[in-house]
Parts: C-alpha cells; sequence; structure tokens
C-alpha cells in the first residue's frame, strides 16, 4: 500500500522535477499561525509538509529551529497539536510528515503514535535520532500501520550502513547535506551531491536533500540530482522576525513561491 | 546474583544503547573500537596506570570517620579519598583515560560539558597535561556561579564557551557540545563527563572509574577481614556511584545504595532525583530514566549541588535499580547540607555538597543497619568549590 508521499515521488518523478518539502514546527509562530503557515506554504505550491514536533533538547537543530521550538514549547503545544497541524496539512491535499526526536515518540507509546500518524492523514515520521539498531519496535509499527519510516543519512555514513540504513527506509532517504546542525547557509555543501550519488547505489527510494536551502539559486542546483528539496529553517527565519503576522505571511509566500520555481528549474 | 550486560551492543537490559544522530556513528564506532583496542593494550593499561600513580595519586587512601560515626548509629564509616585526587575529585580518573584515547585516536580537539566546572576542569586539566586543544561548554548561568572555575579552566588554556540556549544550566551545555561534535567529528573527541550518553559512553566511562571500586574492595579486606555491608555514593549522572559499586556488583551480600539529589523534595516537583521520581525514557542518546513530562520534554532539574543536577542518570543504574541490584534513595537539600556541616566539624574535611548527600544517606542506613555494620562510602569530591554556596547556605558573611 502506498501513502501519499510514495504517490508524490511518482508524480514529480513523472514531471522531471524534484519536490519542494517545507519544514514547520506545530505551534510556530502560534497554534493558528502555524495552520496558516501551513495553507500559505501549500498554496504557494509546496509538494508537502514536515510537521516538527518541539522538543526541549534538540541536538540536531541550528540556532534558528531551537528559538521556534522553544517558542512553541512555551505555548504549550503537545503531541496533540501536532497531530491536529498534521491534519490541517494532509487536508489541504498535500503529502503529510512528522519530524521528532524519538523521547516524544515513547512517551507517547511507540505503536500509539504510529497509529495516530496513520488516523491523522500523515504518510510517516522522520526520526533523526533513532538509529537501525534502536527500531525493532518502530518498525513494526510503521508497518502495521502503513506509514513511512523516514531516516537520515549524513556525508560521514559508510557505503555499507547507507545500504543498511535505506533498506529500513520507506518513503524517502533524508540526506543531511553538511556534517552539522540545522540552519540556512549561503552555500549548500559540495558533500550534499556526493552523498546523493552514493545513496543512489544502494536503492531505488528518492532521496531528498536537507541543511542548509534558503534560496531558488540553492533549491535550483540541489534539484538536479536530488528527488526533493527540504527547506526549514529559511521559513522559521521569516516567522520569527517582528514584522506583523500579515507580512510574515506575505514573505513566506513569496520565498515558497520561489523555491517551488527553484526546484522546477533544475533539470 | 548473575547481572547480564550485552556490552557488544551497549544495552544493559532495556536502557543504554544509541539515540543519536547517524553523522555520529562513524565516531561512536571508532571511539569503542579504541577503547576496546586500549583495554587489551598493555601499553596502554601501564601508561593510565603510571600517571593515576604519579599524577592522579592513585591508589586514593581509605579513611575511617570515627567522630562522624557515632551520628551514623556507630556503624564504622570507610572514606574512599577521591577528594585528594589531583584536581580534587574522581573525575580526573576518566579525563585521563580519555585524554589518553583521544590521542591514540589521532584527535587533536577535545570538548566537553560542565555544570559546576569539575569535569571542565578536569578536561582542561588533562588537555593541558597531553597538549590537546580544549573547549568548554558550559550554560551560562552555571559561568556566573561559578566564576571561580571558569578562571581555573582559563588559566588551564582551555576556551570557555557560555552556552544560551534553553535553561542554560549543564542539560543544555551536552545539547551544544553534540552540536559541536556532530559539526567538527572528524578532528574532535568528546570528552563526555558521566557514565551517560550514547554507547560506548557509559561502559568506556564506567571502566575508567571502576578502579575506585577495585582499590577499596581491597582496602577493605585487608583493613576488616571481610566486606562492607554497604556501598554508598551520591549520583548524579553516576560516574562515581558506578566507579566504586562495579567492583562490589557479584558480591551479592554488599548492599550499593545511590543517594539522589532531593532538592526541595522529590514530592515538590522541584529535585534531581531521576530515578526515584522520573520514569523510562531517551536522552542525550540513552535510553534510562528522565525527569520529563507528559510529552516527553525534559524538565528542568533542581538541586543545591550543581554537580548532581541533572534530568536524566547513566543507563547502567537504571538497570541496576530495575534488577534490584542497586537501591536508590533521595537526600533533600537541607538534609545533604546538615551532613555537610556535621562532616566538615567532625572529620575536618569539607566534601563537595554532592558527596555530602552519600554522607546524609550513611546517617540514615549506618542507623538501619546497626553498630555492627561496615559502611564504604565514595568521598567523591573535596568542597573548596562549594565554599561560597556553604556560606550563603548557613549565613556566614563573606
Amino acid at each position: 500500500m502506498s501513502t501519499a508521499l510514495d504517490e508524490l515521488f511518482v508524480k514529480v518523478r513523472s514531471e522531471n522535477r524534484a519536490a519542494l518539502i517545507a519544514y514547520i514546527p506545530a505551534g510556530f509562530p502560534s497554534k493558528s499561525g502555524c495552520a496558516r503557515a501551513i495553507a500559505v506554504l501549500v498554496d504557494a505550491g509546496v509538494d508537502a509538509i514536515e510537521i516538527g514536533f518541539p522538543y526541549s533538547d534538540p541536538i540536531m537543530d541550528g540556532p534558528t529551529i531551537q528559538e521556534a521550538a522553544e517558542i512553541a514549547i512555551k505555548a504549550g503545544t503537545t503531541a496533540a497539536d501536532v497531530l491536529s497541524a498534521l491534519k490541517t496539512a494532509s487536508d489541504a491535499g498535500v503529502a503529510a510528515v512528522v519530524m521528532t526526536y524519538w523521547n516524544p515518540v515513547e512517551k507517547y507509546g511507540v505503536d500509539e503514535f504510529a497509529q495516530a500518524i496513520a488516523v491523522h492523514g500523515g504518510s510517516g515520521v522522520i526520526t533523526p535520532d533513532l538509529t537501525i539498531e534502536e527500531s525493532g519496535r518502530w518498525l513494526a509499527a510503521t508497518s502495521a500501520h502503513a506509514i513511512n519510516p523516514i531516516y537520515v543519512v549524513a556525508p560521514s555514513t559508510s557505503d555499507a550502513r547507507l545500504a543498511q540504513v535505506a533498506a529500513k527506509t520507506g518513503g524517502f532517504v533524508y540526506a543531511a547535506s553538511v556534517m552539522g546542525v540545522t540552519g540556512a547557509r549561503a552555500t549548500v555543501s559540495v558533500d550534499a551531491a556526493a552523498l546523493v550519488n552514493r545513496v543512489r547505489a544502494v536503492t531505488s527510494l528518492p532521496i531528498c536533500v536537507g541543511l542548509g536551502v534558503s534560496t531558488r539559486e540553492q533549491a535550483k542546483s540541489v534539484a538536479a540530482y536530488a528527488d526533493g528539496v527540504i527547506v526549514g529553517s529559511a521559513f522559521i527565519k521569516i516567522l520569527l522576525s517582528n514584522e506583523s503576522e500579515e507580512i510574515a505571511m506575505n514573505a513566506l509566500s513569496f520565498l515558497a513561491k520561489e523555491l517551488a520555481a527553484g526546484v522546477r528549474e533544475g533539470r | 546474583m548473575s547481572v547480564e550486560v550485552n556490552e557488544q551492543v551497549g544495552h544493559f537490559g532495556q536502557f543504554g544503547g544509541r539515540f543519536v544522530p547517524e553523522a555520529l556513528i562513524g565516531a561512536l564506532n571508532e571511539l569503542e573500537d579504541a577503547h576496546n583496542a586500549a583495554q587489551k593494550d598493555p601499553l596502554f593499561l601501564a601508561e593510565l596506570t603510571e600517571l593515576h600513580r604519579t599524577y592522579t595519586g592513585r591508589p586514593s587512601i581509605i579513611t575511617e570517620a570515627k567522630r562522624f560515626a557515632e551520628y551514623a548509629g556507630g556503624a564504622r564509616i570507610l572514606l574512599k579519598r577521591e577528594d585528594l585526587n589531583h584536581t580534587g575529585s574522581h573525575k580526573i580518573n576518566n579525563v585521563l583515560g580519555q585524554a589518553l584515547l583521544t590521542k591514540r585516536m589521532g584527535k587533536k580537539r577535545i570538548i566537553a560539558e560542565t555544570g559546576a566546572g569539575q569535569h571542565g576542569v578536569a578536561a582542561a586539566t588533562a588537555a593541558a597535561l597531553m597538549g590537546l586543544e580544549c573547549v568548554v561548554y558550559m550554560g551560562e548561568e552555571d559561568t556566573r556561579r561559578q566564576a571561580l572555575n571558569v578562571a581555573r579552566m582559563k588559566l588551564l588554556g582551555a576556551e570557555v564557551f557560555p552556552v544560551t540556549s534553553g535553561s542554560r544550566t549543564l542539560k543544555d551545555a551536552i545539547n551544544e557540545a553534540m552540536r559541536d561534535w556532530v559539526t567538527n567529528v572528524d578532528t574532535t573527541h568528546y570528552m563526555l563527563g558521566t557514565v551517560a550518553g550514547p554507547h560506548p559512553f557509559p561502559t568506556m566511562v564506567r571502566d575508567f572509574h571502576k578502579i575506585i571500586g577495585e582499590e577499596s574492595r581491597e582496602q577493605v579486606l585487608a583493613l576488616c577481614g571481610r566486606l562492607p555491608d554497604a556501598v554508598l555514593a551520591c549520583i548524579g549522572g553516576g560516574s562515581n556511584a558506578i566507579g566504586i559499586f562495579h567492583a562490589f556488583i557479584p558480591d551479592e551480600a554488599v548492599r550499593l545504595i545511590g543517594f539522589e539529589a532531593g532538592g526541595d523534595g522529590v514530592e515538590t516537583g522541584r529535585h534531581a532525583a531521576t530515578i526515584t521520581g522520573g520514569s523510562p525514557g531517551v536522552l542525550h542518546g540513552t535510553r534510562s530514566y528522565v525527569l520529563q513530562d507528559d510529552n516527553g520534554q525534559t524538565i528542568e532539574s533542581h538541586s543545591i549541588s550543581a554537580g548532581l543536577d541533572y534530568p536524566g542518570v547513566g543507563p547502567e543504574h537504571a538497570y541496576l535499580h530495575e534488577l534490584g541490584r542497586a537501591e536508590y534513595r533521595a537526600i533533600n537539600d537541607d538534609a545533604a547540607m546538615n551532613a555537610f556541616a556535621l562532616f566538615c566539624k567532625t572529620e575536618g574535611i569539607i566534601p563537595a555538597i554532592e558527596t555530602a548527600h552519600a554522607l546524609a544517606g550513611a546517617m540514615i542506613v549506618g542507623h538501619e543497619l546497626g553498630s555492627e555494620a561496615i559502611l564504604l562510602i565514595n568521598l567523591s569530591g573535596r568542597g573548596d568549590k562549594d565554599v561560597q554556596t556553604a556560606a550563603n547556605y548557613f549565613g556566614i558573611p563573606l
């Protein structure tokens, strides 16, 4: 059985382009602001949305996403809000996944979380700090509820291990393009293309690149070799600015349209 | 009792393991291989032993606390004097081992986290001794509370990086050190200061501290002709406790008791008693007990002792707790400070406030076991660093 995410990659491959995937934490900039941002992103041409589960100890994230997570947690964002944002995105007609550190999943209940993702229209979950060695119960749960377990690989991941991780992955392989934390960068690392090539050699799954993309030009260059371009910090920076929500949403829409154009210019 | 630990994959029953970004797997494998090879290498072990003899001051002595014992039901109280080690605590055991491993792996830079500054000072010391670059991450809040230790680290040549994210304390210092490590893993070793974190850290740090229990087991046998009835230690992350417990795990008749920081009282929610007041979860790369809310968010811990002020605990302790092989109890701030003051006046030793939690525990356990009992306590650190905190607590004008 295929998820909306699986179907998305069939579609973008037929259109010979990359997908644009946007990340936004649940409860950020506020619960209603998150729902509005999702609508704006979808209208602007984003193909899929990652809903972040804001977590107190985000070791993979740079200052921008840390700040957003802190705002969301202080506002009392819960697992229910994460699932509600997931449903908002899914109802808007795009593939929707959750990105979460592992502890909130264990606290919710491993099988229960996978089931809740499916019930709320989600296609899968990205788990950046869950290693395949610790994934036994999780893979049983994602399989039982027919959602994609999405793993992150890095430039330091060996070829042998890339094959092992890809074999457990569903939906797409998340290629973290640089050794480091999330955040917009002036240049997307040259490691990214090399990493995507190494992953291609071991799997036929789609491969999406994240960490550092913030401009149309960067999206275009990554779209030349990847199946999807993931953008998080660049969107969040706009929502963190002190502008009114109206101005911020306009800027969000503008950037998303630019990036959506970028992913169509890569090939 | 047989305690089964599958150390190949770094698990202690359901606890331990690796919950980290894929970017760190290569470095953790490299470290695991280096540690395993070093533990079998007579040259490495001889070098570490010689360093301990000529630099740390090992073996540390045993002191009998006869006057303090009168307040502990008359039981015999034996102190393992880790406070007499160079840098003033057990922490030196681990940093010298890891610094040698760093050189073995060909890395030139170490990073470390610190709360009160004790591990940071120890790490900076080892880095100075071995000629390594050293960056210490410390919560901004802690850099203010422990300005003297910041100065010590700087004198030793380390760079101290104040962490301004999250609660600006130890937990956030670890987050920032992990972020540095993810970014600079090719050149940098993360010198984690306790028996927590992803495999191989809990096993490796334990291996560098288990000398405490090995030495004291021999020393107590020589002194008393028998094993102690109970071995006591304070526990934050749990490195001094696992260090003294480990050699006694097969001795089923010896009770192992860890004293967590009860802060204002476990019932108030303002504490750092992770096993007593927390629940199983994942924090900083390992599954263990964690102070967390209904959504799995880490709850900030509270203790008068900065060294115990951590919302997690080493996975081997979680396992010993689950097996019932070790007991874990909470000691409130006031009880710890009462024992601290009493111990200063009866023994002429100013203990670390961390250690005072174990001393307060001895006053309870001594009464429970009676005057025939022998209690071995890990005197894990000296209290010079705590003089200001103690003066404030007792209203001594500075």
